[in-house]
């Protein structure tokens, strides 16, 4: 019983912390251009 | 024949130097000192399209940033408005071969990508409870043998409720406003019993929470929404791809005009503000702002938007002008005869709407589905609870019961089994270069029985090819495709491919003049190629016209002293439009040309690609075309319209589904439910094939829904659904329909029955 004060929080913390990132990648624009991503990794010249 | 520098599209941005305080509305000043320009790029591709365009602009100075979006083919550049003009960043682009046109995000899109973004979040946030609650559910199942006390599994419901609660008052919105949208119309749709399952589970689930009992469904709500959301995004997506590409509709119409003033100066005016009487004056490279009569000036102009024919045609004093096509070689007065709303631009987009609104009124197979489903599921609900309470149960367990069957029905998979067959058939479609612009496309491509091609740049490629080849001297051939090569128009660019490679001659002292000719020095030798007028050649020298050469265009050479010598061009067809009327006919469909050229053109291609002549119609305006599809639709067919210039506009949004080809007029490719690349006609049959199989699919995947629903519904009325039976049911049946979905994108495009 007791171990459970630590992981459900543990468990929700965790998710919380997957969603956080979810919404910070959306907001900062990664899924603005799924098609371009793909293509740019074939670019391997750095100027 | 008009022989003119052919100019790459660009639209006049800037190209009044105005009083300072005149702005584009195009440029966003950004708070650290440099400017932002939003582009519509055409002909983005792949990576190296994107590091070309991306690197010129790096490398021009006073460029700070620039991002190419791929999926919507825009471009953001940032840049310091001292050093360079927005013209020129788009004069930059537009010469690499990629014509843009800057628009204003504001006006454009926006609206969908918050949708989207909106139900992206949703669905996060839906899963990430989804994910938990789903957690503490299997802790409470499993302590279901005793094993876990009351108190803890009260604590693990409350948990589940804190979590789900604030869940479904944001994830649920969408589902929400829908469905009160439709109730405040007095309808039913598909969201009504969502909306009403998830709200009633909660409901119910909180109350047993709350008086400690062991029936909470926080998961099956929590995950009803969570796989409805997925279904929604995918078609959400879809959709907005497709308005993206009606988007580049605005590279249509130009910015504004420069009208010249009664005191002789020129005045920039917005397109809004133009009225019929003013003179606009129009540079060589500009977009006509409106209609109107040349008053003074010799031009070229490139009428492909209006006709779909890629040759320019030369204007002059009192000939008649639209809006929307481009001036290309030299400047030109207009007076303006309509402007803005009653030019014939916007004419042809009016009919091409109220033809669209006719469509409107085709009811997707889901809509159709949900019309017969939802009542049923809310009957079956009712008779569940009252069946419950005559048979004596309390009136708690009646309504457990009637939400248990109102969550069993409301499956998951029904919402699936559109958006995933048709994600993945347009997915398909796009590696084939064939893009999908609405969904509903393909259920109505899936029906049709009568198939209808416009001839010109249809059946055909469009493209000018040399026919008399055999007449000409081979000498003669190599010498004027070294001249030929030299110039940009569609003529002379024929000849040149016509004549193959060649190398070793000199060509010096080239001019060409606008709408005559091109004069060089070929090895030597002076060479004019152009218009029998212009050269002064005398026809009664040459044989008169045989009824083949009807039609073509033609290129006159003279050489110092020799007898002048004629090349003939004329379109060629597509090189499988043969094959492909054969494979149609076999797939039961018939097939019709409608075309605007001459009887005897119409009738010899028919009989090249096996057509009757009973079946095609010549000589049609475009009004005729529209008419003619009423005809065939009032007769009780399905009727698919293939066209390409914006002539067939009004007739592709007349038709039950449409097609063009990529190199349609923009209007064109608006009306069409699908665009197709590349000299491949078989894509139309193709693609007829891929439409069929995706409703098999789609009808299957309700089947299994419907099969699941069989099984589950009279278990949920008779009260022994458990929440843990209801999550498996769910997840099982979602999971059977994405795969039975999936299984689409295994078909071999292009196998044919």
């Amino acid at each position: 019983m007791n171990a459970l004060v630590f992981l459900i929080p543990a468990a929700l913390a965790l998710g919380l912390a997957g969603l956080v990132a979810f919404v910070w990648s959306l907001k900062s624009g990664q899924f603005d251009d799924l098609d371009g991503a793909a293509e740019r990794i074939l670019d391997d010249e750095d100027d | 024949m008009n022989l003119t520098i052919r100019h790459d599209q660009a639209v006049n941005v800037d190209a009044v130097p105005a009083s300072p305080a005149h702005k584009t509305p195009f440029v966003r000043e950004l708070p650290d000192g440099l400017s932002r320009l939003h582009l519509m790029v055409d002909n983005i591709h792949c990576a190296g399209c994107i590091r070309k365009i991306e690197k010129a602009l790096h490398d021009t100075p006073g460029v700070a940033r620039a991002r190419v979006n791929l999926s919507t083919r825009r471009l953001v550049v940032d840049w310091t408005p001292s050093a360079i003009r927005a013209r020129d960043l788009i004069d930059i682009v537009t010469e690499l071969g990629f014509p843009a046109a800057p628009f204003d995000p504001d006006a454009f899109g926006t609206k969908d990508e918050t949708a989207e973004r909106r139900l992206l979040l949703s669905m996060a946030v839906a899963g990430f409870a989804a994910a938990n609650v789903m957690l503490l559910s299997v802790s409470v199942w499993s302590g279901h043998d005793g094993s876990m006390g009351v108190a803890t599994r009260d604590l693990f419901h409350w948990i589940s409720a804190l979590i789900a609660l604030p869940a479904i008052v944001y994830a649920g919105q969408p589902f929400f406003r829908s469905a009160w949208a439709a109730l405040s119309r007095r309808q039913l749709n598909m969201d009504v019993p969502i909306s009403l399952a998830v709200v009633l589970a909660a409901g119910m689930s909180l109350y047993q929470t709350a008086v400690s009992g062991q029936h909470a469904y926080f998961d099956a709500a929590v995950g009803l929404l969570f796989f409805l959301l997925i279904g929604r995004y995918l078609d959400q997506r879809a959709r907005t791809k497709a308005r993206s590409a009606a988007q580049h509709l605005i590279r249509l119409t130009a910015t504004g005009a420069n009208i010249l003033m009664q005191d002789g100066t020129v005045r920039s005016v917005a397109v809004n503000d133009l009225s019929p009487g003013m003179t606009m004056v129009v540079a060589a490279g500009e977009r006509l702002a409106a209609d109107g009569l040349v008053t003074k000036g010799r031009s070229a102009v490139d009428n492909s938007l209006m006709t779909g024919e890629s040759m320019p045609v030369d204007i002059g004093p009192e000939d008649r002008v639209y809006a929307g096509t481009i001036n290309l070689t030299a400047p030109i007065e207009v007076r303006i005869e309509a402007a803005g709303d009653d030019s014939l631009l916007a004419e042809i987009v009016r009919l091409v709407e109220a033809a669209e609104q006719g469509r409107a009124r085709y009811v997707r197979i889901a809509d159709r589905v949900a019309r017969i489903y939802a009542p049923a599921v809310h009957v079956l609900a009712a008779i569940a609870f009252v069946g419950w309470l005559i048979a004596g149960a309390d009136w708690m367990t009646a309504l457990m019961t009637a939400v248990a069957v109102l969550i069993i029905t409301c499956p998951c998979a029904l919402g699936l089994a559109v958006p995933t067959a048709q994600t993945v058939a347009s997915g398909l479609l796009m590696r084939h270069g064939v893009l999908l612009k609405s969904g509903d496309g393909l259920e109505r491509l899936a029906a049709t029985d009568v198939c209808v091609f416009d001839k010109t740049g249809t059946l055909t490629l469009g493209r000018p090819e040399l026919v008399n080849r055999d007449a000409i001297d081979a000498e003669d051939l190599a010498i004027s495709a070294a001249l030929a090569r030299r110039s940009r128009h569609p003529l002379c660019q024929a000849l040149a491919n016509a004549a193959g490679v060649q190398t070793g001659r000199t060509v010096t002292d080239i001019s060409e003049l606008s709408g005559r000719g091109i004069e060089g020095v070929v090895d030597g030798e002076t060479i004019n190629l152009g218009s029998a007028a212009w050269l002064g050649v005398d026809r009664g020298q040459h044989p008169p016209h045989s009824v083949e050469d009807d039609g073509c265009s033609e290129v006159w050479m003279v050489r110092d002293g020799r007898p002048s010598v004629v090349f003939r061009f004329r379109d060629t067809l597509r090189p499988d439009a043969r094959a492909t009327v054969e494979q149609l006919r076999g797939m039961g469909i018939a097939v019709r040309i409608l075309s605007g050229d001459r009887r005897n053109i119409v009738d010899s291609f028919a009989a090249q690609i096996g057509i009757d002549p009973a079946d095609c119609e010549a000589e049609s305006l475009p009004a005729a075309k529209a008419e003619q599809v009423r005809a065939l639709t009032d007769a009780g067919h399905k009727v698919l319209m293939v066209g390409d210039g914006l002539n067939d506009a009004p007739a592709l949004a007349e038709g039950y589904a449409s097609m063009s080809p990529a190199t349609a007029a923009n209007v064109s490719q608006t009306a069409a439910d699908v665009i197709f690349q590349g000299e491949s006609l078989m894509a139309v049959a193709d693609t007829i094939n891929l439409a069929r199989a995706t409703n098999r699919t789609v009808i299957q995947n309700f089947g299994l829904a419907f099969t699941y629903n069989l099984f589950a519904v009279p278990l949920a009325m008779a009260g022994v659904v458990t929440p843990l039976f209801a999550a498996i049911a769910m997840s099982g049946s979602s999971i059977v329909v994405v795969a039975n979905s999936l299984r689409l994108g295994l078909l071999k495009w292009g196998k044919r029955s």
